[in-house]
């Protein structure tokens, strides 16, 4: 189980009736001519490519369509089966299917006989959005650290711009989830005439010092290994201890203390005794970690771990409005849903209920739902069975 | 105590002990008569005993809407396109009809995880909080109505939530189980018993009334704070009727529409 990885349950192969079956990824390019892309951080940008997937049909009204928006190391691949993927670190993709392939599909809460489902990847990521690892066409290589600074209203301003391209003026639902659900919220505030349902799975309007703190030892690592060259790697050994060691650390965090006592407690790696040793594994823990890091680091590009963590420590949904949170949730015109678990203490539960208790005093009427779970950040992952539940029944009304 | 065990509901002196327990043990300990005795039911005359047992028949014979009058009187009081904040909202039929008959701006708060889904089911904006939490999130006179059925008991801190409601809600609606009412005073008294009856049905260790309070307890608590009560229905043996200050005794459940005074 993963934060933006399927978890392990019984998955539907590509030919199951549930599923969305094979896919394809697709690409709108903007920007390609005119002044480019003004980041909210200053920076500018041109061209700018955007991967995403759709699953379903866009009805004659064209108003059935549900934006996806994805963790923080996730893609565009949300459902379905991507059996060849093309490009590097996708070779992942080849034994699983997207990444909420239990929630999306025929007869999922997500139903794509109903619903025309769009996900997209952020820029800054390494899943074919423009990021550092793309090429800057000024220089005829990847841009690594001159890429610009990019900011979750960025995303969502880039997506509300796919949307115009494939003719969509109003969302029927915007979903998300951890930063995804922020993308979610900044789409609802920032274009609150074209979203009519909200859905937000674990994440608050912003995240705490703590979620803070997290990022920035991920970055340090990152930043501090022997390989990282000033983000110029590509062309050598990538800096993968430190995104190694970047990802174990995050994934702490989408666990609990209660989740990771009941999966692996005290117990031994394979052994009775310890072996007294300082730099082998002695613990299950141990292992389970330094597996998530090395599987990780196939799969994800160090630079981008930069960019994203940023975007996501940025993030405050307040400031459009000075800090005050009511008046940006008076904004709001979607329905809304917000969802947290006990367990989760990157985005808990208390936080989350702060942009709940804001659209209340800012008299909007709000759904708020606090599941009781032991696994953490993870639960929105892994709850599928009551996550489903309340995805299907909110979408219905 | 009796080898036949309690008294059954509809025969209440069949199986009565000839003393309460307490004078029982007081006797035989201390030599004194217990003042209590004077509940024993061989203290009751005839005509009184018929009385009872016709006034246990009637009230058990009448049709049990307990709990489920109040929706009606609710949904025909409250103006069309009104503001409402269901505290305690349950499954959220009440707010679910509000929101489609009269275009209710509706928000439901339930602490129950069932209920909040079936909430969600019905379409009803519902916040899984718990209401001894308080209503923090809520400003001061923002909705017009604010609902709290049969819910008061169950609070932890119920006068503080009375107070909250009169400032988040320009109105409150409160209805309980009156624990004044006749049969609840008999289980006590005669039986020795905590009370179980069509409004209370619970034993005394599973219960999630913990504040049970009487009609005229509430009322000495809106007298004492300012609180207007602009009107009142009870129900009584399966009828509603409008409610008085006299019916502490006899009424099984109450409704009181309230405001802040000043």
């Amino acid at each position: 189980m993963s934060v933006d990885g399927p978890s392990e349950k019984p998955v539907h192969g590509p030919d199951h009736p549930q599923s969305v079956g094979h896919v394809q990824p697709r690409k709108a390019v903007f920007f390609e001519s005119g002044p480019p892309l003004k980041l909210e951080a200053g920076g500018c940008l041109a061209p700018v490519e955007i991967e995403f997937e759709t699953y379903g049909h866009l009805n004659p009204e064209r108003d059935n369509a549900i934006f996806i928006c994805h963790a923080l190391t996730g893609d565009a691949h949300a459902a379905g089966w991507d059996s060849n993927p093309l490009g590097p670190l996708r070779s992942y993709r080849k034994n699983k299917p997207g990444w909420w392939d239990e929630v999306i599909g025929p007869g999922k809460p997500i139903d794509t006989r109903h619903f025309f489902v769009i996900c997209a990847n952020v820029i800054g990521s390494c899943y074919g959005s423009t990021g550092p690892l793309s090429i800057n066409p000024e220089t005829g290589q990847p841009y690594g650290l001159s890429f610009p600074v990019v900011t979750v209203g960025d995303w969502a301003r880039l997506h509300m711009m796919l949307l115009d391209h494939l003719g969509i003026d109003s969302l029927y639902a915007v979903v998300g989830g951890s930063v995804g659900g922020q993308q979610a919220l900044e789409i609802a505030l920032g274009w609150p005439e074209r979203v009519r349902r909200l859905i937000i799975l674990s994440a608050g309007y912003r995240i705490t010092a703590q979620g803070l703190g997290f990022n920035s030892v991920a970055r340090h690592a990152i930043v501090n290994d022997p390989n990282f060259n000033g983000g110029h790697y590509y062309s050598g050994q990538p800096p993968l201890m430190g995104l190694a060691a970047a990802r174990m650390l995050a994934h702490i965090t989408y666990l609990s203390e209660e989740s990771m006592g009941h999966k692996f407690g005290r117990r031994l790696q394979d052994k009775s005794q310890p072996d007294f040793t300082l730099t082998g594994v002695e613990f299950e823990v141990e292992s389970y970690l330094k597996h998530q890091g090395e599987s990780f680091v196939q799969r994800y590009d160090p630079n981008s771990y930069l960019y994203i963590t940023r975007a996501m420590d940025y993030y405050d949904a307040s400031l459009r409005t000075d800090g005050d949170l009511t008046r940006a949730a008076a904004l709001l015109q979607a329905k809304t849903m917000v969802v947290s678990f006990s367990s989760d203490w990157l985005f808990p539960p208390e936080l989350c209920r702060e942009l709940v208790s804001a659209m209340c005093r800012a008299g909007r009427a709000v759904t708020y739902v606090d599941i009781p779970s032991r696994y953490g950040h993870d639960a929105f992952l892994v709850e599928t069975e009551t996550v489903s539940r309340l995805i299907d029944s909110f979408l219905r009304h | 105590m009796s080898k036949n065990g309690p008294p059954t509901l509809k025969e209440p002196f069949s199986g009565a002990p000839k003393t309460c327990p307490e004078q029982a043990i007081d006797s035989a300990s201390q030599g004194v008569v217990n003042p209590l005795s004077t509940f024993a039911a061989e203290n009751f005359d005839a005509s009184m005993v018929a009385k009872l047992m016709e006034l246990m028949a009637s009230y058990e014979a009448a049709p049990n809407l307990m709990g489920r009058w109040q929706d009606q009187v609710i949904l025909d009081e409250i103006p069309k396109n009104s503001s409402v904040l269901d505290l305690g909202c349950g499954d959220g039929e009440l707010l679910a009809q509000l929101i489609r008959v009269l275009d209710v701006r509706g928000q439901g708060v339930e602490l129950d995880p069932l209920a909040v889904m079936n909430s969600i089911d019905r379409g009803v904006p519902v916040l899984n909080i718990d209401l001894d939490h308080g209503l923090g999130d809520f400003a001061d006179q923002s909705f017009d109505y604010v609902i709290l059925e049969s819910t008061l008991q169950t609070l932890k801190a119920p006068m503080t939530l009375m107070k909250e409601m009169l400032r988040v809600g320009r109105r409150g609606i409160v209805s309980f189980p009156n624990f004044g009412h006749w049969r609840v005073r008999f289980d006590l008294a005669m039986r020795g018993r905590m009370p179980r009856t069509k409004g209370l049905p619970y034993g005394w260790h599973d219960t999630p009334n913990i504040h049970l309070f009487t009609l005229a307890d509430f009322l000495d608590w809106t007298d004492s704070h300012d609180v207007k009560v602009t009107s009142a229905l009870g129900l009584t043996d399966g009828r509603v009727h409008s409610l008085t200050r006299e019916d502490n005794l006899t009424v099984e459940e109450a409704l009181l529409f309230l405001e802040s005074a000043n």
